[in-house]
């Protein structure tokens, strides 16, 4: 038993924090996000360089072949960093869904190099999402397509769909409708298997997301912390009050026991537990209510600093807001958690944290 | 990431299983804050220390079983899954303990761990005063050196246990010049000296759950100093790290709560499910049992790797104290009108869980305290 992570993995989530607290800096993010693309091909290239798109890939493809729980440490970063949703989802969910295809398949092959050298951005559709996030840059779409009770998986290309691009609070998002027509080239997979593939994306996308929020809560925090250490009032920084600490020690409660549940989770992806659901639904819902909470104090804190465009805090709130509801909302999840709580399936009770 | 148990580990959880299937008494017994039901506590903590269960933590040849934090764990998981009862002398175990055997001398520790561990010596805690509560520092009461015995004046209070317990560990001022957390001694006190006064306190559901303790030219031998004289904030903080939390609320506590707390939802589901919310309370409570857990095993693998864990443990105790609320408060909802019947069968314990939860947010450093330790020191912020 050691619910801990080695030393190779925390150097690695090191290493990608100094690289993104340069290249990452919210001032080189606000001049990305202004464009119309609203991504940056240098900081893609410097993110694959980093090893961040070969970082799930399997090693026969070309990747460092990592997985589910030292994704978990990423996710964190790029969720610190407000890292756009075009790296997560293509490294992390559709790398999940290409590599669980049969061995040999064609799709297999020639995808996940790509991703891999950094030089693929797959969009994900999913039948939890209404649209689809970062659509307009992808080399590829994985899309869903449901004909009566038969789910179909289907790899399109840009030019086979009509896209309308759906304006976001969030500087950061570029979300799509996509109306495409599936025809038989396209298809990759149908049956008991494509849904199969269907149900892990969204424990996968769910939890991509929980630890993007759980960065986003410890940045904000961080930038509510150094604001109430500088700002004077009455003689003295703002933080010296007991009205403001305690607000932000609840932000640290919230943040310090959401952890622990994003990292069972990862655990029980990387394993198939049965039970996996519903660890990934815990994590989504904590994650996301400690960085609603983050936002939140963040703001009060910040005062009407906090409620301008200038300060980088907005960044990361709106950010916080947005993912609060993508691969599934709160009731979402909750549904998912009652069903294996209150149907009787899940053990519960002491001694079974760990029993799958 | 390694989340199996070893094979010792799982013969540890065995052995523990097959102990409290054996051992546990069918029958409830009363309450520990009523004179007989203390006695009935009392005797099953003897024991569980017979069988070397009461103090695992503890080296073999003190009577533990010599086991680490991970098998501590397993324990209380089993122990809390078992309904076995509530533990009376863990002042003494869990908090005495680790001081004795970090500053007591070899005739304190000969003389007070087998004692302890056997439950002759059961023990209550002397920090508190009228004057010194959130503010410890400003404990007043008095050991003054008269050759070889200190003479204690003064008054202690919220002592838990101090109504049927017969000794006290606590705080005592030994150099009268002194002032704030300098000047203090940490003495070992037996509760029927001559001076002493016990009396006792109602707590919210009517029991003698603690007492004021006065002191009235009480003599206590120097040889009941732990550690030196003048060094007892030092003493009394060196072992109050995360350990001590932890030790103090295991998160298989509250996981067993809010496993009963789905199933008394389950039996009431067709009258409750009108208010859409308690469904809601029912996951919630689960779900912060099991963090709870998971920051648990996640804190003690840390400290296994030899991680320093401090003002971390001040979240453990807000956590924990509101968890704590949060399923009791969600019990009498679903109790709805019976709740108050404090004699119904399927309400008693709840009810006495909820009067109990009310002093979580206060006792062992209130909430507030916790935040400001968790601001200061964990985040940095200025003190006021």
């Amino acid at each position: 038993m050691d619910f801990t992570f080695n030393e190779d993995q925390q150097a690695f989530r090191d290493s990608v924090s100094r690289f993104l607290m340069v290249e990452a800096a919210p001032e080189k993010l606000r001049d990305i996000w202004q464009t119309d693309a609203g991504r940056s091909p240098e900081l893609r290239a410097k993110l694959a360089e980093q090893g961040l798109t070969a970082f799930s890939v399997p090693e026969e493809h070309g990747g460092l072949g990592l997985g589910d729980v030292d994704w978990v440490l990423m996710t964190q970063e790029l969720g610190y960093f407000a890292i756009p949703d075009s790296l997560a989802d293509t490294a992390y969910v559709a790398v999940g869904l290409l590599k669980s295809l049969p061995e040999g398949h064609p799709a297999r092959d020639s995808w996940l190099p790509r991703v891999a050298n950094g030089s693929a951005r797959i969009a994900i559709g999913h039948s939890v999402n209404p649209w689809v996030a970062d659509a307009h840059l992808a080399d590829v779409l994985l899309l869903p397509h449901q004909t009566g009770s038969t789910l179909e998986w289907h790899l399109v290309l840009p030019l086979q769909t009509h896209m309308a691009a759906l304006p976001s609070i969030d500087g950061s998002r570029r979300l799509a409708t996509v109306e495409w027509t599936p025809d038989a080239g396209s298809k990759l997979i149908d049956g008991a298997a494509a849904q199969t593939l269907a149900d892990q994306m969204l424990d996968r996308g769910a939890f991509n997301v929980a630890g993007q929020l759980l960065g986003l809560a410890q940045r904000m925090l961080d930038l509510t912390v150094y604001y109430a250490a500088q700002r004077k009032q009455f003689g003295k920084p703002i933080g010296a009050f007991q009205a403001v600490k305690h607000q932000l020690a609840d932000v640290v409660t919230k943040i310090e026991f959401a952890k622990p549940v994003l990292y069972r989770a990862a655990c029980a992806l990387a394993s198939g537990e049965p039970h996996a659901a519903l660890r990934v639904s815990h994590a989504k819902l904590v994650c996301a209510e400690a960085s609603w909470l983050a936002a939140r104090k963040g703001i009060q804190v910040h005062g009407a600093m906090g409620y301008t465009w200038e300060v980088d805090l907005q960044m990361f709130m709106k950010r916080a807001w947005v993912l609060d509801a993508a691969w599934g909302d709160r009731g979402f999840h909750k549904q998912r958690i009652a069903q294996a709580l209150l149907g009787d399936t899940a053990p519960l009770g002491p001694g079974n944290t760990f029993s799958n | 990431m390694n989340l199996s148990y070893t094979a010792a580990q799982q013969a540890f959880r065995a052995e523990v299983r097959q102990w409290l299937l054996a051992n546990v008494p069918r029958e409830p017994f009363a309450s520990y804050d009523t004179r007989e039901g203390f006695e009935q506590h009392r005797a099953w903590e003897a024991r569980l220390a017979e069988a070397g269960w009461s103090s695992v933590t503890w080296p073999t040849e003190l009577g533990g079983r010599g086991s680490d934090l991970i098998e501590w764990l397993i324990f209380e998981e089993e122990y809390w899954a078992a309904d076995a009862p509530m533990r009376v002398n863990q002042n003494g175990i869990l908090l005495l303990g680790p001081t004795l055997m970090e500053f007591g001398t070899p005739e304190q520790k000969a003389r007070f761990l087998p004692a302890t561990a056997r439950c002759e010596a059961m023990w209550a805690q002397g920090w508190s005063e009228p004057n010194a509560g959130s503010d410890m520092a400003a404990i007043s009461s008095r050991a003054i050196r008269d050759g070889d015995h200190y003479v204690l004046n003064g008054q202690k209070t919220w002592s838990t246990r101090a109504v049927f317990a017969n000794w006290l560990f606590g705080l005592f001022r030994s150099d009268p010049q002194s002032s704030r957390h300098h000047g203090l001694s940490y003495l070992l006190v037996p509760l029927d000296a001559p001076g002493i006064t016990i009396r006792p306190i109602q707590a919210l559901n009517g029991k003698q759950a603690f007492a004021e303790i006065f002191f009235d030219d009480v003599r206590v031998p120097v040889g009941n100093l732990l550690g030196e004289e003048g060094q007892g904030w030092n003493v009394a903080m060196a072992t109050a790290g995360f350990e001590r939390g932890l030790l103090l609320r295991s998160p298989a506590r509250y996981q067993r709560s809010a496993q009963k707390l789905v199933q008394l939802y389950q039996r009431h589901r067709a009258e409750v499910d009108h208010d859409p919310s308690i469904r809601e309370a029912v996951l919630r409570a689960w779900m912060g049992a099991e963090a709870y857990n998971l920051a648990s095993y996640h804190v003690v693998s840390r400290l296994q790797k030899g991680a320093r864990i401090g003002a971390e443990a001040s979240t453990n105790k807000i956590f924990w104290s509101e968890l704590d609320l949060e399923i009791h408060e969600t019990a009498m909802r679903i109790l709805g009108p019976r709740a108050e019947l404090c004699e119904d069968l399927e309400v008693h314990d709840w009810l006495e869980g909820f009067l109990f939860a009310q002093a979580g947010p206060i006792y062992a450093g209130s909430n507030e305290i916790q935040r400001n330790i968790i601001a200061e020191r964990l985040l940095g912020l200025p003190k006021s």
